[in-house]
């Protein structure tokens, strides 16, 4: 009992926010390189949150009160718990149960959906209109995420724990070197992509149209929660993908090396993927969502069952 | 100097409001995001949301429909929040101080921190002011809200 306690709180929280936090000033650092700016310096991050917290939490007139200030407080707790469960799987990749992936699947998308309650209980047409975007999107990516993740169920041999999928990468190798793997993990960093809300999805949160989207009223703590919330989604959905595709992450000698990389990859290709491409709209990301990426992944699907 | 403040003086967000400015001061504030000033790498953002920000960039001479408005944003500005008058508008109405539209200048509504003088102030002075500010507070010497 202890031991998972222990896994909650180390790894599921402080170990995936300091990664977390770090990666967040990564993306903000290359960002301001890209633009020949000098950037934010390295605890920023953390400065931000700290500062949030100490600030004034003001509540909306008329805004539904527990919903709006329970809301962060779902989202965080569902990431510190999925990362937990990553964490846990990689670390011993025997200790898993039956349907652990699916759990996964289902914690990732409580984020969004907490994000959307915060945005409905607010009681500002922005917000709302921010958070019914934030339904489509989270409507259009799901299929293929999905489909992307099936590819890796029938490639370890119809197995929903994640352990499984570990052990079956250990021996055979990684899963993204087969054509129908190197498919559905690019579907799965454009979903990813929109999952974190970011450039070329930013859709929900467009800062230049509904300045902020569903966060627009929140202040100090609630906004400090959400914040620390996405700065670990960064860490755990690419963590995610590693599990899933890459052969997951192994800290024993030369190892260490390459899952830093591995990371430190998918980090820097999410980054410039929000740096090189404009915002579209809605209608653009559910069409994007349901034809190309559905296709892909479905060829995927059909790759790997005839074992390519 | 508490945690609190010390953070605040690290990431302070700005907010930039016009109350009836023409337009040079807000092309002037945003320079300072420019990749040649570079406000970000003092870990200032320019905020979307009124909720969001820390700081109250005012440009402009606060005209009679603006105040409504300046005073509502102040009312939704997060405490402990800074104000920065920018631009002779601002500090005393400039060109307007006799017009029938600007009758008090912006102190008299408000309370500010910090005033930046020119028309429109370079970001570099820009820049200077809110190190002043910076310093004031290190110092205590700034209003406690």
């Amino acid at each position: 009992m202890i031991i998972y306690l222990y896994y909650l709180l180390i790894y599921g929280f402080l170990l995936t926010a300091i990664i977390g936090l770090f990666a967040s000033w990564v993306d903000r650092k290359v960002t301001a390189r890209v633009q020949y700016r000098v950037g934010p310096p390295l605890l920023q991050p953390l400065i931000d949150i700290v500062k949030l917290l100490g600030k004034d939490t003001l509540i909306p007139t008329g805004a539904s009160k527990a919903v709006f200030l329970m809301a962060p407080l779902i989202g965080l707790a569902s990431t510190i718990l999925v990362s937990a469960l990553l964490w846990v799987n990689n670390i011993n990749s025997t200790n898993t149960f039956l349907g652990d992936l699916i759990v996964t699947l289902y914690l990732l998308a409580i984020p969004s959906i907490s994000i959307m309650m915060g945005g409905f209980a607010s009681r500002n047409p922005l917000a709302s209109l921010g958070a019914s975007r934030e339904m489509k999107l989270i409507l259009s990516y799901e299929l293929p995420f999905i489909l992307a993740v099936l590819v890796t169920v029938i490639k370890s041999d119809f197995s929903i724990r994640l352990g499984d999928i570990l052990n079956y990468q250990a021996q055979n190798g990684f899963i993204a070197g087969d054509l129908s793997g190197l498919l559905a993990l690019i579907t799965a960093i454009m979903c990813v992509q929109a999952k974190l809300a970011l450039v070329p999805f930013d859709i929900p949160e467009a800062e230049t149209e509904i300045i902020g989207g569903p966060l627009i009223e929140y202040s100090g703590s609630g906004l400090a929660i959400y914040r620390l919330m996405k700065n670990m989604l960064l860490f755990t959905l690419p963590f995610f993908l590693i599990i899933l595709f890459l052969g997951g992450l192994r800290f024993d000698g030369i190892n260490l090396l390459f899952s830093v990389l591995k990371y430190i990859g998918l980090v820097a290709l999410i980054t410039v993927i929000r740096n090189t491409n404009p915002r579209i709209r809605i209608d653009q990301a559910i069409n994007f969502f349901w034809g190309p990426m559905t296709i892909m992944a479905l060829i995927a699907v059909m790759l790997a069952l005839m074992g390519k | 100097m508490s945690l609190k403040l010390k953070a605040l003086l690290k990431s302070p967000w700005v907010f930039h409001l016009s109350t009836g400015s023409c337009n040079n001061c807000d092309i002037e504030v945003l320079d300072c995001l420019t990749p040649r000033f570079d406000i970000e790498r003092f870990g200032m953002l320019l905020a979307g949301s009124i909720k969001h920000a820390d700081v109250l960039l005012i440009t402009g001479s606060c005209n009679r429909q603006s105040v409504v408005r300046l005073k509502r944003l102040y009312e939704q500005i997060p405490k402990p929040c800074l104000v920065v008058a920018i631009g002779e508008c601002s500090l005393s109405r400039g060109m307007f101080i006799h017009s029938y539209n600007c009758p008090v200048p912006l102190d008299k509504i408000i309370p500010v921190d910090v005033y930046i003088p020119g028309c429109p102030p370079k970001p570099e002075a820009i820049i200077a002011g809110v190190v002043k500010l910076i310093n004031k507070i290190k110092e205590g010497k700034a209003k406690k809200k």
